[in-house]
């Protein structure tokens, strides 16, 4: 298995993933050898025992500043199936609580060695700011309304896992773009590799300005329906009606909600997507979240595939982990 | 030092009547005593004068900052009226006005004294006070701006937000104006119902970054309010660090009809736009944000043709720890006494915007006869005259270095930035406070 030696090699500039557009000065090609190696892992993954050790000695430790089970998890699962150990810096209990400041906290947690540094924060930026101050890897596992470039790497994989290449297919992100790092990152990810995105939401959930954005826009989501590959939900949330963005709702479930009678419109091939966790009843409906064609259970799997991936581009320079194993 | 006075020898005088070059004499009681171009110290009694060197150097009244965040009291591990000031002198200002919104906030006779007592203990700068508006600028009553004005303030502001209260603003328009003598009522424009939760300029930067944005209307919206009741209230309004193609439209067509507004800008508005924050540094947190390229255009329009009356620091001084933290966490402000000019030269002379007279308009008189202390300070350079005085040199490249700045934080934008201009000397009441470009306090 030599391909895996040769992309840690050639990705040996890539000391961080902050945003998608980190992968490189060409993204797709970047992400292209992170799907490739993402094979890899998927295949590892389906082992009787999913475990590799790529990793051996390396310390991953997960930064997660706001809540993320899922993330959380998916992270831990793809260092411990490279054999790293993975340290877990809960930050509800540490002395953050007690006004340590970020870059404290990162001196802090560098000191004690560690070669990556997986990091989630409710505020843009933050793992851009931390990986100033780190000579670790960072990873960013969501900031803010930024990105979340692994959701979009995982997203990607799983649509070339049922479609097969993105170039030329047509996405619709539909919601809360305004408020979505998964919006920003996928919107990079779908249109580096040659999709075609539109983003359907009411106005109050667009970004104030989309210049410079390769997308189309819709507020109409019966229209757009018929013509996609990819319906790709967002995740609604409750509070933005009493910031006014929605009237309520039940009124935006009626414009923008997946339900079942609107899921019949999608073409016999196109795929259902959500990054979770979903609201059944609200973006989506229950019925729709179990059609055949929602790959969302697919998404959470290849969540730890890709990460693996990442997580062995960044730390595995020079190992060539498949070359040591019986497969 | 200058016990025998001062003869500052080789420069050119640029103030309102006109540029000239001449040799100019100081008593040692701080008066200028003679302006020619070649002074004989015997003759006018100054035998023994300190002589300044101004060989390639530009002299002018000193600079004056109505716009300067001193800290103290409250916040001195950022910075103190000593630190400011000494700043200030680096940065060639003989006057500025502290900023009310310290801890306690300066909305009492107590406090204006308190700090100007610590601005005559520093010596370095000629620091006058701007009372709050309002109680702890809490936007609800009144401050007792009589008691205050008493001490010598001429300028009042919330500054730091905007006074929200439209017949709040309207009152303390019509009070002011009673007060006996004149003063300015300057507003932080900026309406919180469209700000609250942003942090940068709304626009292409804050949709691409993800950080919660402020549209320019959050400005524009207080500066349209405020013009609308100088005009029904006759008080003077002055309209503080404008910084959007909007409230400079706002402005100019406010001054056309003759009413009486006035309007600062700062240096990082007329040189740093929103694309800065693409690092995520809350070093360019600031607010007004910094804005597009369109809005530091009219900005450097206004400057310009004379809708903006003056270029005011809005220096504020912050702590690495607190800088060092997420951009929608940290706070808004950034150095700029020791800038100013420099950025003044680079960014507006130099490429032909303004005239070096024009800039020191800016940044001298005209700021003065916003402050209320043009009696002082902006005074033209000739025989009569307290010698508040800059000697800069136009010419001079420098790189800034936050570390060598004296203001005692270091969140300055312009880090490893290459400027033209810097301060030679600054003397005030003719004694150097500044000598060759250090601090001689």
């Amino acid at each position: 298995m030599s391909r895996t030696g040769s992309v840690s090699s050639r990705h040996g500039d890539l000391r961080n993933l902050l945003s998608i557009a980190d992968l490189g000065p060409d993204v797709a090609t970047g992400i292209g050898e992170v799907m490739t190696l993402t094979d890899s892992f998927v295949e590892v993954s389906e082992r009787a025992n999913p475990k590799v050790p790529a990793l051996r000695g390396r310390t991953v430790v997960s930064l997660f500043f706001e809540d993320s089970t899922r993330t959380r998890l998916s992270f831990e699962t793809a260092a411990k199936r490279l054999s790293a150990d993975v340290m877990n810096f809960s930050v509800n209990t540490s002395s953050v609580k007690k006004g340590e400041s970020l870059r404290d906290t990162i001196e802090t947690i560098e000191a004690m060695g560690v070669d990556a540094i997986v990091v989630r924060h409710a505020s843009a930026g933050a793992p851009r700011q931390i990986a100033q101050w780190a000579t670790s890897a960072v990873i960013n596992a969501g900031d803010g309304w930024h990105e979340h470039p692994t959701q979009a790497l995982l997203d990607c994989y799983t649509i070339r896992q049922r479609l097969g290449d993105l170039a030329g297919r047509h996405i619709a992100i539909v919601g809360d773009i305004k408020h979505s790092r998964v919006a920003r990152s996928n919107i990079a990810a779908f249109t580096a590799l040659g999709a075609e995105v539109t983003v359907v939401a009411p106005p109050t959930l667009l970004p104030p300005s989309l210049e410079g954005w390769p997308v189309k826009v819709s507020h109409d989501l019966d229209a757009v329906l018929p013509t996609v590959d990819v319906c790709y939900l967002l995740r609604m949330q409750r509070e933005r009606m009493s910031e006014a963005l929605i009237p309520s709702l039940r009124e935006y479930t009626s414009l923008f909600g997946l339900t079942e009678s609107r899921a019949e419109k999608l073409a016999q091939h196109a795929l259902i997507m959500h990054p979770g966790p979903m609201n059944r009843g609200v973006e989506i409906a229950a019925q729709v979240a179990d059609h055949p064609n929602a790959v969302i259970i697919d998404q959470v799997r290849n969540g730890v595939a890709v990460r693996m991936a990442v997580l062995f581009l960044l730390l595995g320079s020079g190992t060539e982990w498949g070359g040591e194993l019986d497969v | 030092m200058s016990g025998s006075g001062v003869i500052i020898r080789g420069g050119r005088i640029i103030d309102q009547l006109g540029e000239r070059v001449a040799d100019v004499a100081i008593s040692a009681d701080g008066v200028i005593v003679g302006v020619d171009p070649a002074i004989n110290a015997g003759a006018l009694g100054l035998d023994g004068a300190l002589e300044l060197d101004a060989t390639g150097c530009i002299i002018s009244s000193g600079l004056v900052d109505i716009h300067t965040h001193l800290r103290e009291p409250g916040r001195e591990e950022a910075e103190t009226v000593e630190t400011g000031s000494r700043a200030a002198a680096l940065g060639g200002y003989t006057a500025i006005v502290a900023m009310p919104n310290t801890e306690p906030t300066i909305d009492s006779a107590a406090v204006v004294q308190q700090v100007l007592d610590a601005g005559v203990a520093a010596g370095l700068c000629d620091v006058r006070v701007a009372g709050a508006i309002t109680v702890d600028r809490s936007g609800t009553t009144l401050a007792p701006m009589a008691e205050m004005a008493a001490l010598g303030v001429r300028m009042f502001t919330d500054d730091g937000c905007g006074v929200q209260d439209d017949r709040l603003m309207r009152r303390a328009l019509e009070y002011s104006a009673g007060l006996g003598v004149p003063v300015t009522l300057a507003q932080h424009c900026e309406v919180e119902a469209l700000s609250d939760g942003g942090h940068m300029h709304e626009g292409e930067w804050s949709s691409r970054l993800g950080i919660p944005g402020i549209p320019a209307e959050a400005e524009e919206l207080m500066v349209f309010r405020d013009i609308a009741l100088a005009r029904l209230t006759g008080a003077r309004v002055h309209i503080q660090h404008l910084s959007t193609a909007g409230s400079v439209e706002l402005v100019r067509q406010a001054k056309a009809k003759g009413l009486p507004v006035t309007a600062e800008a700062t240096p990082h508005h007329f040189t740093l736009t929103h694309a800065e924050v693409a690092s995520y540094d809350p070093v360019f947190k600031v607010n007004p944000p910094l804005r597009s390229d369109e809005d530091v255009a009219a900005v450097k329009a206004g400057l310009a043709d004379g809708t903006i009356d003056a270029i005011a620091t809005d220096h504020a001084p912050h702590t690495s720890e607190v800088k060092e933290a997420p951009f929608d966490h940290a706070p808004c402000g950034m150095l700029g006494l020791e800038t100013a000019l420099a950025l003044g030269v680079s960014e507006l002379v130099e490429p032909g915007v303004i005239t070096m007279q024009q800039l020191l308009a800016l940044m001298s008189w005209q700021p003065a006869v916003i402050a209320g202390i043009e009696s002082a300070h902006g005074r033209p350079v000739e025989t009569g005259e307290p010698a508040h005085l800059v000697v800069f040199d136009p010419t001079h490249v420098w790189v800034v270095d936050p570390a060598k700045l004296a203001s005692r934080s270091h969140n300055t934008p312009y880090a490893g930035r290459s400027v033209r201009g810097r301060v030679s000397h600054t003397l005030l009441c003719g004694v150097p406070m500044v000598m060759n470009g250090e601090a001689q306090r």
